[in-house]
């Protein structure tokens, strides 16, 4: 075997290998099986061509692509700029009614009842009291005209009002150095969102839909709505919140999707 | 090996494509493929024209969230990729060498020589002039892929870019025909280096040796296209 004279690089050493190295190897070097490298190499393009079989879903794949997605969360949380406004718009360009979005279609949404309903509170709060609707929608009011903004790519201008989150993290005492906030809701789904966007000023513990309480479709009575976040982020029909350092998991990022989603 | 190859530097390279542009190349064609297929995936969940779904057996990904995955994996190898060649094109003095002098005339000349069928291929050193523009298009449109992207990713964080595009669905629009104008330079791209299997195998190779000056080709007469 002939070895090639390098050509001169800052990356390479000034004195060659000791070629003694290669000699002591060289068992090793001839395991190197180049037609077994290239057949491993097409069998891994094969199966990405058989359809049914989605190389997606290959736990080592999914292993790289969902390291990949945390990665993208830390970078999401680090562009994230907590004074930084989404877009607002005029009432004249509201969409009414807002257009529906949960993990199964509008016709099997349970209604509840506001007058039994109550929100629990969990976690780093000091002040751990149930709310009824009732006290709920006396606290005061703020408005956002925001996009709606869909992970599958549709928008809408929807306008919403309610208290707002931090003011609300506040009031009950919570521990706003804590990283999470999460979110129970009736229909078993769960959300969770970072503290930074909780604490954001286009976060709101929404309660109405253009001056009206929001329609049973859309979380009546509380659901969360932020002009940072993806859609789906936006937990309808609330029923706990829970402020702790734990990672709580959600129902989208089990399934695959990114858990920061913010936009 | 001769001093003169040990002593060569950017801009005298001592291949047609130097090691580099080969390995982003290559990177580049995986991370389009990646991006393109899905991209289709996530198109698909929520397509922008009533008429246009994509066959599902060419996306990637079982369901969106795995086409978003792939997507957001794409990203970095496209856009660290592409910002690598984008740096190493400029400083080497390889855009400037080989996609300029560009001029409209030279572009009607090379078509028209073209549809005559007296369009010559055998030094593959030279990009006439239908090639740089379709190089240097392409390497546009990469750039315009990438802040449309970014602009889908992070409307509101990006909403000073957000603006640039009007708003959140045009950019969605402008990256959808990023993608169209992708996987038409690639019909295009993948069909004359065919037709021209030295094009390919330079790629792979490196290419014909270059000596003193970057576009004379010394082995232009092995490399003598068949037509």
């Amino acid at each position: 075997m002939s070895i090639r004279t390098p050509t001169s690089s800052i990356f390479r050493p000034a004195k060659g290998v000791d070629q003694g190295a290669l000699k002591a190897n060289q068992s090793l070097v001839d395991d190197i099986n180049r037609r077994n490298v290239l057949r491993g190499a097409v069998s891994l393009g094969a199966l990405s061509m058989l359809t049914g079989c989605d190389v997606s879903e290959a736990d080592s794949v999914q292993s790289v692509l969902r390291a990949v997605s945390y990665w993208n969360d830390r970078v999401q949380a680090a562009i994230f700029r907590p004074g930084h406004l989404a877009p607002t718009y005029s009432e004249a360009q509201v969409v009414k009614p807002p257009r529906f979005n949960a993990y199964y279609d509008v016709e099997d949404v349970k209604p509840l009842d506001g007058a039994t309903w109550k929100l629990e509170l969990a976690g780093l709060i000091a002040d751990k009291r149930a709310w009824t609707a009732q006290q709920i929608y006396e606290l005061p009011e703020q408005e956002l005209i925001v996009k709606h903004i869909c992970v599958e790519g549709w928008d809408y201008i929807g306008q919403w009002s309610g208290v707002s989150l931090r003011k609300f993290l506040e009031r009950i005492g919570a521990d706003l150095t804590a990283k999470y906030i999460a979110f129970k809701c009736a229909d078993d789904y769960t959300e969770s969102i970072d503290m930074a966007t909780a604490l954001h000023p286009q976060t709101i513990l929404a309660t109405k839909y253009a001056k009206q309480t929001i329609a049973d479709p859309f979380g009546f009575p509380l659901r969360l709505r932020m002009g940072t976040k993806l859609g789906f982020k936006n937990a309808k029909w609330i029923t706990a919140i829970e402020v702790t350092n734990t990672f709580p998991d959600t129902f989208w990022h089990k399934q695959g999707f990114n858990w920061f989603a913010g936009i | 090996m001769s001093n003169s190859d040990v002593n060569s530097n950017a801009r005298h390279p001592r291949r047609l494509h130097p090691l580099p542009v080969r390995i982003m190349h290559w990177t580049n064609a995986v991370a389009v493929l990646i991006m393109i297929t899905s991209g289709w995936k996530i198109y698909n969940d929520e397509v922008i024209f009533g008429w246009l779904h994509f066959p599902e057996a060419i996306t990637l990904g079982k369901w969106a969230q795995h086409g978003l995955q792939w997507h957001f994996l794409g990203m970095w190898i496209f856009a660290l990729n592409g910002i690598a060649y984008l740096t190493y094109g400029i400083f080497s003095g390889r855009f400037k060498q080989k996609l300029f002098p560009l001029s409209v005339r030279d572009i009607i000349a090379t078509v028209g020589d073209a549809l005559t069928f007296r369009l010559k291929h055998d030094d593959l050193t030279h990009y006439n002039a239908v090639q740089k523009m379709l190089y240097l298009g392409i390497i546009l449109v990469g750039i315009l892929t990438v802040l449309s992207g970014l602009t889908i990713w992070k409307p509101v964080q990006f909403s000073e870019l957000t603006a640039l595009f009007y708003d959140f669905q045009t950019a969605r629009l402008v990256h959808f025909l990023c993608m169209t104008a992708f996987v038409l330079f690639l019909v295009v791209h993948v069909a004359l280096a065919l037709l021209v299997p030295q094009s390919l195998l330079a790629m792979l190779t490196g290419g014909p040796k270059l000596e003193d000056g970057p576009s004379i080709a010394t082995d232009a007469t092995e490399i003598k296209a068949t037509n």
